[in-house]
C-alpha cells in the first residue's frame, strides 16, 4: 500500500487538512486579541506623534483611552479636505485602498504607492482654549522591504512638525528599523514641512543635518539605511503635497484665519 | 553516555548548529542587536524544532519517501504560523521588532535539517529531546552574540542601560559596527574560533 500513488495523494491530503485546521483555528481564536493589540498600538502611536506619550512609555488600555479624550477624529475626503460622516471607529484605510469604489489609482509618485484610498482618518487635538493645538496625519510609503505606516503631528501653524512615528513596518532591525529609535524621532520636532513657496521641502539627508533652527527642512539620515531614509522623504513629500493632505491643510488654514 | 543525554548535549557544544554546521546564520545576524528579541526568537525556534521533530518522528513510518520533504515543510510552516500568531496576540511589541524573522523560521535550515537527519530515524521522545537540544544550541549562540552586540552597540542589556551613552550624558561611545549585521559575523567567527581551540576535533582537515 505504502508507496502507491493513491497512498501518497491521500497522505498529502490528510496532512494538508490537519495543518490547515491547526493554522486557521489558531488564527480565528487569537484574532480578537490581535486586533485589540493593533488598534491600541495605532492609538498609542497617535499619542506619541502628538507628544502626549513618550516613545518607550508603556500604557495600559485605560490610560490610552484617558489621554485620547482631547483628540477629535475625522474621516476626511482627501480631494476636498472636507470631513465626511464616516464613523472613525470602523474606518480602515487599508481596506478602502483595496476597494476600487473607495480608492483611486495613485498619481505618479516616488512613495511606492499604487492605489490610495479616497478618505483618510485625521486627528485634531484642541488646546485648553478650544483652539486647534495640533493635527496628527497618517502617512505611508515604501521603504526597503515594504510599506511603512506612521503618523506625523503638525503644530497649529500647520507647518512645524511636532513629532513623527511609525507603527508598522518591516525594515531591517538595527538599520532601517531604527525609524523606531527614540533618538532619531527626537530630531523631528521643530522641523518645517513646507518651504516658503508652500511646497513640501522636508527631507531625510545622507549623514547629519543641523539643528531645527539652522536646518529646518533636513533631518539626519539613518546609517546603513539609504532606501528607508529615502522612503521617509518620499512619503512625506507625497502626503503633504496637493494629492495628499494639501486640500485639508489649506482648509484648516482658512478656518483658522476666519 | 545515554542516548538521551547525547541528543540534548551534543548540539550545545560538540555539534552546534550555528558554530559547527554554520546553519541559521541569517536570523542569527538579524535578531541579535537586542537581547530581548534574541531571547524571544530563541524560544520560538526551540518550540518549533521540538514540535516539528516530534510530529515528523511520530509520522516517520507513514510519511511516503517520495514526498517527505514537502510533508516536513508543511508541518514546520504550520507550526511557525501558529507561533507567529501567538506572539502577535501576547507579545505584540516584540513580535513587531522581530517582524519578518519569525515567519522566516520556516526556512531555517536547522529545523528542516533535524527533521530530515534525526526525526525520520528516531522515536518521538528522543526526537523531542534532540529538537530541544538543537534549539538550545541555536539559542545559546544567539544569546551570546546578542549579549556582546547590545552591550557594546547600545550600552545596555535587555534594554537596561549598563554603560551610559555619550548621547544621553554618559561616557560610553557605542560601537556602530556592533549594531550592523557584519558585527554579528565577527562575533560568531570569534565564538567558532574559541570553540575550536577548546575542541580541536571540530577543525576541518585540509
Amino acid at each position: 500500500m505504502q508507496g502507491s500513488v493513491l497512498y501518497n495523494l491521500s497522505f498529502a491530503a490528510v496532512i494538508c487538512v490537519v495543518c490547515a485546521i491547526a493554522v486557521s483555528s489558531s488564527y480565528v481564536s487569537l484574532r480578537e486579541r490581535q486586533e485589540i493589540n493593533q488598534a491600541l498600538d495605532v492609538q498609542r502611536n497617535v499619542l506619541v506623534a502628538a507628544g502626549l506619550a513618550a516613545t518607550d512609555e508603556s500604557l495600559t488600555p485605560e490610560e490610552i483611552e484617558v489621554r485620547f479624550t482631547p483628540i477629535q477624529q475625522f474621516v476626511i475626503e482627501l480631494e476636498t479636505g472636507e470631513p465626511t460622516d464616516v464613523d472613525p471607529a470602523t474606518f480602515d484605510f487599508r481596506a478602502d485602498e483595496r476597494d476600487p469604489l473607495k480608492s483611486r489609482v495613485a498619481p505618479v509618485n516616488n512613495a511606492g504607492l499604487n492605489r490610495v484610498a479616497n478618505r483618510a482618518l485625521v486627528y485634531e487635538v484642541l488646546g485648553s482654549d478650544g483652539e486647534l493645538d495640533l493635527v496628527v496625519l497618517p502617512v505611508h510609503g515604501l521603504g526597503l522591504w515594504g510599506i511603512l505606516y506612521g503618523f506625523v503631528a503638525l503644530d497649529a501653524d500647520l507647518g512645524t512638525i511636532r513629532g513623527l512615528t511609525y507603527y508598522d513596518h518591516g525594515e531591517t532591525p538595527g538599520l532601517g528599523g531604527e525609524v523606531d529609535n527614540p533618538r532619531w524621532k527626537n530630531l523631528w520636532p521643530g522641523r518645517q514641512v513646507f518651504s516658503p513657496d508652500g511646497n513640501p521641502a522636508i527631507e531625510v539627508v545622507r549623514g547629519r543635518a543641523g539643528t531645527p533652527e539652522e536646518d529646518p527642512y533636513r533631518v539626519d539620515g539613518l546609517a546603513g539605511a539609504t532606501m528607508t531614509s529615502r522612503g521617509v522623504t518620499n512619503m512625506l513629500r507625497f502626503w503633504f503635497d496637493e494629492q495628499g493632505f494639501g486640500p485639508y491643510i489649506n482648509g484648516l488654514r482658512q478656518r483658522g484665519s476666519d | 553516555m545515554s542516548k538521551r543525554h547525547d541528543a540534548l548535549m551534543d548540539p550545545l557544544f560538540n555539534n552546534n548548529p550555528i558554530a559547527l554546521q554554520v546553519l541559521g546564520i541569517c536570523s542569527a545576524l538579524a535578531v541579535t542587536t537586542k537581547m530581548d528579541t534574541a531571547l524571544v526568537m530563541s524560544v520560538a525556534v526551540i518550540c518549533v524544532t521540538m514540535a516539528s521533530n516530534f510530529f515528523v518522528s511520530a509520522l516517520r513510518h507513514q510519511i511516503p519517501t517520495s514526498i517527505r520533504i514537502i510533508t516536513q515543510l508543511t508541518i514546520i510552516a504550520s507550526l511557525v504560523i501558529v507561533v507567529d500568531q501567538v506572539l502577535k496576540a501576547y507579545l505584540f511589541e516584540i513580535s513587531k521588532q522581530l517582524s519578518v524573522f519569525v515567519g522566516l523560521i520556516i526556512t531555517n535550515c536547522i529545523i528542516m535539517g533535524r527533521a530530515e537527519a534525526y526525526a525520520m530515524q528516531n522515536p518521538p521522545g528522543l526526537s523531542l529531546i534532540d529538537g530541544f537540544g538543537n534549539g538550545l544550541g541555536y539559542g545559546a549562540v544567539l544569546m551570546l552574540t546578542a549579549f556582546v552586540r547590545e552591550l557594546f552597540g547600545s550600552g545596555s542589556l535587555f534594554g537596561v542601560p549598563v554603560m551610559p551613552l555619550v548621547a544621553e550624558g554618559g561616557w560610553y561611545t557605542p560601537n556602530g559596527l556592533m549594531v550592523l549585521s557584519p558585527g554579528a559575523f565577527f562575533i560568531i567567527g570569534f565564538l567558532i574560533w574559541i570553540l575550536r581551540v577548546w575542541k580541536p576535533g571540530q577543525v576541518e582537515h585540509e
